[in-house]
Order: structure tokens, then C-alpha cells, then sequence
């Protein structure tokens, strides 16, 4: 080899080199962003997943039963949350064999105390904080497993509240959502690429189809409001109405992605069928839609994934609302997870910082478990022809 | 595969069902429905809550859509898939009212149930003081007019504002954007002042400057007062409740000549506060369970009584006749007439 073309060699390997370098560069700057915007929500949001609990004696008395706070001495009752006092009535409505007993029990302390015991800013009196640890000193105070975060609804006392009623309504938005996007998506996926005819009118369906998937998703907000509340009529706040809407707004993707699926259906096994004299509806229904459903899965999985951290649309039908019980149905009204962690992430109380980021931290994971099953899937089912 | 396809058919019916059963529930509610103020927002959803922890009745439905946005959906008209009240931290506007009128919402009940207000603080060692809303929005506005220009805020001295006032730095400790505080110190002070001076273009300005003159602190009001303690220049905006429980650690400066006290405020003296209301639509109340019940127990002493819990959430209880006054016009279920707004 001469010595200019060796020069040339020597060169493009430095260039390959520099540019092997910038691409991992780019891929340990995501990751560091990654790793910090996780590190940054696990270490404010796991404390969540634990609640200052007090132990005291309860008098059930025949008094209790209008004023709640009597049930304990005066000297603790103000560390103790409004949540489990304003119970005690119902609670011995239910019960009446509790009337006139004394029970020593473990309590939800309110959200000062909680704070005060995990070191956090709160608005504990220096009194208060001297009893607090005398209590902690007897033993009488503990940080306990946070059941209510993930039997309670939304509240107004950061320590009683939880994810519940928002983690329902996200479940009951996603089966309207799939039930109406799924097969609508895939229907019109299957049209476009089995029936239609490729001619100016199909090409524009597919053009706007393509620019739907990009638009800002306030938009379909805004549509699902105009036509499913004010036109239909089904009740603002529902999951019903939200459903309808991130169903809206995830149709776009499912037909992309379905019609991906459907033609990666190589055309001899169509052309093999067709030669044996099946119709076009017994080559789709028998042959080409059940190699395609990994795909059309993979593709609605994301799609779905894509509408459970959605806020935006929501805002408009009504969802971002204050709703502590869980929905019972379809009409009730709900909220959904991101909607719950935007709420708490503007409230004013210092313990809603850590619930959001608890909060966080379970949509993540209920994400991470959504796109695993996509990619699980596909790799499952993959096949190459 | 003619299961797959059975299937999706399955589906496609049910969600015709779903969507006929979504039209159809309109009719039927048996869960209170609430709409407006963002103001009244935090006080509401502590009665709804309360309502739906101690009654048999499911917890109401409230949302935060603005005071104007709630009485645009609460005067859509009288069928169930309008809201039943409406928050407002202001009175109903004439517009409003006809628009109501217009669409058959003729039976409407007017409630006021506390104030809300924010105080100007200080150490009490200081002389005590007076501030008209033009200097204190001169002193927390992030663009000031100068020469007919918005310019930087300048001013780090308050006799820089008015020669008549102290030489004395100006160092305002105050509430966060999250807080409902901070809407008061906007609109009551910042949107009155601005409205009304001339290089605002008499237009609405209620951005704060953040130079580090205007410290927004925390919820954590005890270490205002911590700071104020420690700094005889220093002043804190608090919600008005905060003064009342720590008179004597604190002093309140007088805004426009008028010391804040619940008498001031009451009668509408005190600039730096306003009424809270909400709108109830009495067609609702034989359709819509508990709906009275709601009223009854937001105007009921525990709520906002001069010790009610909604005291604890920064509203500013009216004096007891004020408040006989109002669930006495509640019994009688008089309605809001024309001549009652401005």
C-alpha cells in the first residue's frame, strides 16, 4: 500500500474511533439523567411507604360517639389524625360491643408527627415535639408498613390519603379505552391494508392518520369534550368520558402500528390461500390477522402504556378533580393516576411531596411491567419468514 | 380464527352498550357534583370529604375549575349533568346571573361562608406602619413603570418607593406559587394596585419579582416568624388566620389605614380581603341526595365556626351574627334576586 492511501486508512479509523466516542458520550448522558431523575424519586418517594403510627388508649364511651376526640387523653390527641378520630362513630355503629371497653391500639398520627418522625420539615410545636419524643421513648410511636397509601383514596389529610381511588379509575379508563380503540384501530388497520384500494382518497386517510399521532394531546381533550360530553352526554369526570378520549387519541398509534404488523405478513401466504380458493375474509380472519396479532399486541401495549400517563386531555373532561372514593363504574366519577400525582405535586402540605414521588414510583413500575409484557411478547411470538 | 373475530364483535357490542348506558345515567346522580373557585377549592374538598367519611352519602365530586368557569357550567342550565353548586370567590356577576335566567337556572341560593385575606407582618419592636397597596406592589413587582417604561424592579429601600416611609430594606418573606396565599397577594393586591397606575397600562400585572427581595418561604409559617424575630426589617405575608394565632409574636402592618382584624374585615374595611361564596341550585336539591346535608354541614359550626376545622385551613370564620344570618337565609332557601348584585 502506498503511503497516501494508508494515510486515508489511518484516518477514517480516527474517525470511527472519535465517532464510537460521541455515541457513547450521548448514551451516558441519558443515562446519567436517567439514573438521577430515578435516584431523585426514589429517595424523596420511599419514605411514603412508611407511616407514623402512635399507641394509645382508646375509651369508647357513649361521649365518643359525638365528640371522637375524647376517645384518648388530651395530651395526645392533638398528634393523632382527624382521619382515624372522624371513624369512630360509624365504626362503633357497627360494632356496639366496643361501647364502654378501653383497647390499647396502634393509631395513624397525623401528618406533623409523621414528618417530624422521618427528620422532615413540619409544623410541630416545640411542645408537641418534646411529647413526641417521649412518646418515642416509650416505645409508643412507629413507623409502620403505609397500608392506607394503597387502600385509601385521595384526601385532604396527606396522612390518610392514598392511591386507590385513582389506581381504580386508571384501570376501569384503560378497559374503556382498550374496548374501544382496539378494535376500531384494527379494524381500520385491516381495511386500509387488505381492502382499500390504493387510490388519492386512502393516501389521504393514511397522511392524516399520521399527523393525528403527532398532534398535541390537549386536542383530543378538547374533541372528546365537544362530542362525548356536551353532544353524547355521558357524565363529566367519568371514566367513561376519559376512556373515550385517550381511546381517541390512541387510535392513531394502533393503526400505524397494526398496519406495520399486517404487512409484514409476507404476501405468499395471501397469495397461497387465495390460490386455494379462499375469500378475502377467510384469507384475514384465517391466515393473515392471527400471524399479525404479536405485532397489533406489541404496538397496542405502547399505545396503551403511551394513554395511562396521559394528563392533558383529562384536564378537560373533568378528571383533575378532588375524588377520594373509588369509581363503581364506568359512569361514576374517577381520576386517574398522573392526574393523583399532578394534584398532589401542586398541594401546599409538605407530607404530599413524598406521596407524589410514591406515587411516581408505582406508575413507573406499572409502566416498566406493561412495556416488558410488549417486549416479552414479541419476542415470544416473533417469527421470520 | 373465527374466535378472534367473535370476539371483537363481543366487544364492539359492548362498548354500544357502554355508550348507551353513559347517556342514559345522566338522569340518575346520586353523587353531588361541585365546580368553581380554585380559592375555595381547598376549603370545599374538606367539607366534601368530611361529608363522605361521616354520612351515609357518597363523597361529592368537586372540581377546581376557576370562579368563572364554574358559574359557566353551573348556568348551563337545570338538568342532572350540571354541577349542583358552584364556588366562587367572588359574587356572581350580573352577566352570570342572566345567563342563568336564560337557560331555566331560576332557583338559585346564595352562601357566603368566610373570608379570605392575607396580612402584611412584622417583629414587634418596629414602630408599626402603613402601607397603601401601590407601595407594597411596588415592593414585590417584578417590573416597576419608570419614565414610562417598565423597568427591573430598582427599589431596595422602602423610602425609595415613598419619601415618607422608612429607610429601611425592603425584605418580604411570602408564600410559594403553589399556595392559595400567593393568589390572594396577587389578585387582591397586586391586580387592585396595577388596575389602577398608569405605566401598567392600567392593565392587571402580578408578576413578583425574584432579585431575592421577595423570599418565597415554604408552608412552613413558624419559621417566618423565626425570621422576622431575627431581622427587625423583615416582613411576612401570611393568610390572615396565621396573624390571629400569633398576635404577640408578630404585628400586622397597616394596609391602606386599616389594621386587619376579623371586625375590618367583615365589614369590608380591610382592602386585602374578600368573601367567599357558593352558588346552590335549588331544583337539585329533591334530585340530588344529601345535597341539603352538604349545606348544612358547610355551614355548620365545626366547619367554619370561630374554632371550625376550616379555620385550620386559612379561612377567616365570619362573626357568629354573620353566620346565623347565613343558615338562617339557608333555612328559608331564599333565592339570589337581580337587585342583590351590582
Amino acid at each position: 500500500m502506498d503511503h497516501k492511501s494508508l494515510k486515508s486508512t489511518r484516518m477514517r479509523y480516527r474517525r470511527e474511533r472519535r465517532f464510537k466516542v460521541y455515541c457513547i458520550a450521548a448514551l451516558v448522558l441519558a443515562c446519567l439523567f436517567l439514573v438521577a431523575f430515578l435516584a431523585d424519586i426514589v429517595v424523596k418517594g420511599y419514605s411514603a411507604f412508611w407511616q407514623a403510627r402512635i399507641r394509645v388508649e382508646v375509651n369508647y364511651t357513649q361521649e365518643v360517639k359525638d365528640l371522637p376526640v375524647l376517645s384518648v387523653s388530651e395530651e395526645v390527641s392533638p398528634l393523632i389524625s382527624r382521619a382515624w378520630f372522624r371513624k369512630i362513630p360509624r365504626r362503633l355503629n357497627q360494632h356496639p360491643e366496643m361501647m364502654g371497653t378501653t383497647r390499647t391500639q396502634w393509631v395513624l398520627a397525623s401528618g406533623a408527627v409523621d414528618q417530624y418522625l422521618k427528620d422532615k420539615p413540619n409544623g410541630l410545636k416545640q411542645k408537641q415535639k418534646r411529647q413526641v419524643d417521649r412518646l418515642q421513648d416509650q416505645g409508643r410511636t412507629k413507623l409502620a408498613f403505609n397500608t392506607h397509601f394503597f387502600t385509601n383514596g385521595d384526601s385532604k389529610l396527606p396522612e390518610s390519603s392514598g392511591i386507590f381511588s385513582a389506581a381504580v379509575g386508571t384501570l376501569y379508563v384503560m378497559i374503556v379505552t382498550m374496548a374501544f380503540s382496539l378494535p376500531t384501530g384494527v379494524l381500520t388497520a385491516i381495511y386500509l391494508e387488505e381492502f382499500a384500494t390504493d387510490n388519492w382518497f386512502t393516501r389521504a386517510i393514511e397522511v392524516n392518520i399520521n399527523n393525528l399521532a403527532a398532534i398535541p394531546s390537549i386536542l383530543y381533550g378538547l374533541l372528546g369534550l365537544a362530542i362525548f360530553i356536551n353532544y353524547v352526554g355521558i357524565p363529566r369526570s367519568s371514566a367513561l368520558a376519559g376512556g373515550l378520549t385517550l381511546g381517541l387519541m390512541s387510535l392513531p398509534v394502533i393503526i400505524i402500528s397494526s398496519r406495520a404488523a399486517l404487512r409484514a405478513v409476507p404476501d405468499s401466504i395471501r397469495e397461497a390461500a387465495f390460490a386455494v380458493g379462499a375469500s378475502r375474509w377467510q384469507v384475514v380472519s384465517h391466515h393473515v390477522l392471527p400471524m399479525s396479532i404479536p405485532g397489533i399486541l406489541t404496538g397496542s401495549i405502547i399505545a396503551l402504556a403511551q394513554a395511562m400517563g396521559e394528563t392533558a386531555p383529562l384536564l378537560l373532561v373533568g378528571m383533575m378533580a378532588f375524588i377520594p372514593e373509588a369509581p363503581s363504574g364506568f359512569t361514576d366519577a374517577a381520576t386517574v393516576l398522573p392526574a393523583q400525582i399532578y394534584t398532589w405535586s401542586s398541594a401546599a402540605l409538605r407530607p404530599y411531596a413524598e406521596r407524589t414521588a410514591a406515587a411516581i414510583i408505582v406508575l413507573l413500575a406499572v409502566l416498566i411491567l406493561l412495556n416488558l409484557t410488549a417486549v416479552l411478547l414479541r419476542k415470544r411470538y416473533e417469527r421470520s419468514w | 380464527m373465527k374466535t378472534t373475530m367473535k370476539r371483537l364483535t363481543v366487544v364492539l357490542a359492548a362498548v354500544t352498550v357502554l355508550l348507551a348506558l353513559g347517556a342514559g345515567n345522566v338522569q340518575a346522580r346520586d353523587q353531588i357534583r361541585i365546580v368553581g373557585s380554585s380559592t375555595v377549592y381547598p376549603f370545599a374538598s374538606y367539607v366534601c370529604e368530611e361529608f363522605g367519611a361521616t354520612t351515609k352519602y357518597p363523597t361529592p365530586v368537586i372540581e377546581s375549575t376557576g370562579s368563572g368557569g364554574g358559574l359557566k357550567l353551573f348556568s348551563e342550565g337545570v338538568s342532572l349533568g350540571t354541577p349542583d353548586i358552584s364556588n366562587a370567590s367572588r359574587q356572581m356577576k350580573l352577566s352570570e346571573y342572566e345567563r342563568c335566567m336564560e337557560n331555566g337556572v331560576e332557583k338559585i341560593h346564595e352562601v357566603v361562608f368566610g373570608f379570605d385575606g392575607i396580612s402584611v407582618c412584622e417583629n414587634t419592636d418596629n414602630p408599626g406602619l402603613n402601607l397603601t397597596l401601590q407601595e407594597l406592589t411596588l415592593a414585590v413587582a417584578a417590573r416597576v413603570p419608570r419614565d414610562g417604561k417598565l423597568v427591573k424592579n430598582p427599589y431596595d429601600y422602602w423610602n425609595q418607593i415613598n419619601s415618607q416611609l422608612p429607610h429601611r430594606e425592603i425584605l418580604i418573606y411570602g408564600p410559594p406559587t403553589t399556595s392559595g396565599t400567593r393568589d390572594a397577594l396577587e389578585e387582591l393586591v397586586m391586580v387592585a394596585a396595577t388596575k389602577k397606575m398608569e405605566g401598567y397600562d392600567n392593565r392587571a400585572y402580578t408578576s413578583i419579582r425574584q432579585d431575592g427581595v421577595y423570599v418565597p418561604s415554604g408552608e412552613n409559617d413558624n419559621l417566618i416568624v423565626q425570621r422576622l424575630n431575627k431581622n427587625r426589617d423583615a416582613m411576612g405575608i401570611f393568610g390572615y388566620s396565621y396573624l390571629d394565632n400569633n398576635r404577640g409574636k408578630i404585628q400586622p402592618v397597616n394596609i391602606e389605614g386599616v389594621e386587619p382584624t376579623t371586625q375590618s374585615i367583615s365589614s369590608g374595611k380591610y382592602p386585602v380581603a374578600r368573601d367567599l361564596f357558593f352558588y346552590v341550585k335549588l331544583d337539585h336539591l329533591d334530585q340530588v341526595p344529601g345535597l341539603a346535608e352538604y349545606v348544612d354541614l358547610f355551614l355548620s359550626r365545626k366547619m367554619i365556626g370561630d374554632r371550625g376545622y376550616l379555620k385550620r385551613q386559612g379561612l377567616i370564620p365570619m362573626p357568629k351574627k354573620m353566620r346565623q344570618q347565613q343558615r338562617q337565609e339557608w333555612q328559608e332557601r331564599e333565592l339570589v334576586q337581580k337587585s342583590d348584585l351590582e
